[in-house]
């Protein structure tokens, strides 16, 4: 679990997603998982970068299960969030279009 | 582990005198009946409301014959309705000291104050005489909550307490999460981890009524400040929360004062069954600390990540940082660093073995940081709960 670079933790073994633990700065020369990459924005503490290359419709998977699928790709380091991350969960309950609880 | 063996056979990890108010209008006399004794475990709890209810009686008797307390004195003003008669004979059958002071009999506060403190200092002196006896951990139950949460605590203190929860049970211990309003989002994954599909039909059904509670007190969504703090989709704010519970099977479904009847996982609902009467399930982490204590816990494992600074009543409370910056800022009153997974300076497998070891010596007698500052908060509101489904605990069937 613990990172080297230390800008970044994995939770779990099969997430493909890594945890921002230092912020990340626009322009930032970056090592995802053995990839440089150059980081096109800044990406604060707590946010999530993706930690290979993901395709549209993709499961995220953080804490080892799923949280939600891509809407477009996403490359190794790119940040994820509301813009290419939506979530799957359909409540089984609560009102539709209320976003459910 | 040295514990403290009750005449019904469970074993206790402290030796707790709890001074019992019945209403608001004995709190302040059964408080100062307390005072002198501030560096003993005499500790006051109670219940403010005038007006009887169930499981709030429930909940004392729970609580008053829980294996951490050794005596009970009752303090009531008179003419309460809470059924003091029936609390103390739960604790007088349960084999332990009670006493039941009811000022308006006695004569008044100064003379409250001198009989329950007369009644304290030859308590104690019982107390000594409480037998010892090893405890192992497949005695010890475990509970967890979160409070004063940031973006840090899904990410260390909460994943490093469900590797100390993982570690437990394969130690034999029991483990206890709750908060399902928190776990909206996590129902498929509980369901896969229930040990029968029926105990997964309870936790729907449970998950379903949590919804609907929330619901309708216009609570528990997606907030603004969660994507802020890096946080996408609910479920994935749901995890964060659920990281508590670890991996395991989980082995049932409890309410408060219901004490698992065997080692493993499970789920405390805490939120009250029927129409919405009483308002919060919870009104804050002090209440549901109380319902894991209602439930056996020996000890209370508390994640917080903007620096949250109770203890309990009862049992110990130790407290799981999560955001390096605050545990230096607030360190007196945190016990584990899991903040430093953050800076590289351990994994979550070292601070969950940090955590057990913890746990360990707490049960030897340690002070936990929030004891050691004195720290004994206790709440109790009014709530409303059916008994368990048969489906809910599985193994107590065979």
């Amino acid at each position: 679990m613990q990172n080297p670079e230390q800008y970044f933790l994995r939770l779990s073994a099969n997430d493909n997603v890594l945890v921002v633990v230092k912020a990340i700065l626009e322009g930032q020369e970056i090592e995802i998982e053995g990839v440089k990459v150059t980081s096109q924005k800044t990406i604060p503490f707590g946010h999530k970068v993706a930690a290979r290359a993901l395709s549209a419709g993709e499961k995220i998977v953080k804490f080892g299960m799923p949280i939600g699928s891509t809407t477009t790709p996403i490359s190794a380091g790119e940040h994820v969030h509301t813009h290419n991350l939506q979530s799957d969960y359909i409540p089984s309950f609560g009102r539709p279009g209320e976003g459910g609880h | 582990m040295q514990a403290y063996l009750r005449s019904d056979g469970r074993k206790g990890i402290r030796n707790v005198i709890t001074v019992v108010y019945l209403v608001e209008c004995a709190h302040h006399v059964a408080k100062q009946i307390a005072a002198p004794f501030e560096d003993f475990d005499v500790h006051v709890i109670g219940f403010s409301g005038c007006y009887p209810n169930t499981y709030a009686l429930e909940m004392m008797e729970s609580l008053c014959t829980h294996p951490n307390v050794g005596a009970v004195l009752l303090v009531s003003l008179g003419c309460e309705s809470f059924n003091r008669n029936q609390l103390a004979e739960t604790v007088r059958s349960s084999g332990r000291p009670v006493d039941v002071l009811v000022i308006q009999q006695t004569g008044g506060t100064r003379k409250t104050f001198e009989a329950g403190r007369e009644w304290i200092r030859n308590t104690l002196t019982e107390l000594e005489r409480v037998p010892r006896a090893q405890m192992g951990m497949n005695e010890l139950i475990v509970g967890t909550v979160c409070g004063g949460s940031d973006g840090t605590s899904g990410i260390s203190a909460n994943p490093a307490v469900g590797n100390a929860f993982d570690r437990l049970v394969n130690l034999g211990a029991t483990t206890i999460f709750e908060e399902t309003g928190e776990l909206i989002g996590c129902e498929q994954d509980m369901v896969r981890r229930a040990i029968t599909p029926e105990l997964g039909q309870e936790i729907l059904a449970c998950m379903e009524k949590t919804a609907n509670y929330y619901n309708i007190l216009g609570h528990g969504s997606f907030a603004v400040g969660n994507a802020e703090g890096g946080l996408t989709t609910l479920e994935e704010k749901s995890l964060g929360a659920y990281a508590k519970a670890g991996h395991g099977a989980l082995h049932g479904i409890i309410k408060p004062g219901n004490v698992p009847p065997n080692p493993g996982l499970y789920l405390l609902d805490v939120i009250p069954d029927g129409e919405v009467r009483f308002g919060f399930p919870n009104i804050n982490d002090t209440a549901e600390i109380g319902e894991l204590i209602a439930c056996g816990s020996h000890v209370i494992l508390f994640t917080t990540g903007r620096g949250s600074v109770v203890g309990s009543a009862i049992s110990p409370v130790i407290k799981i940082c999560g955001n390096p910056e605050t545990y230096r800022r607030m360190s007196d009153d945190m016990d584990v660093n899991a903040g430093r997974i953050l800076e590289g300076q351990g994994t979550i497998d070292e601070v969950g073995l940090e955590i057990v070891e913890k746990i360990r010596r707490t049960c030897d007698g340690e002070k936990t940081a929030s004891e050691s500052l004195g720290h004994r908060e206790f709440v109790l509101t009014y709530k409303s709960f059916e008994p368990i489904g048969p489906s809910c605990l599985p193994l107590a069937l065979a």
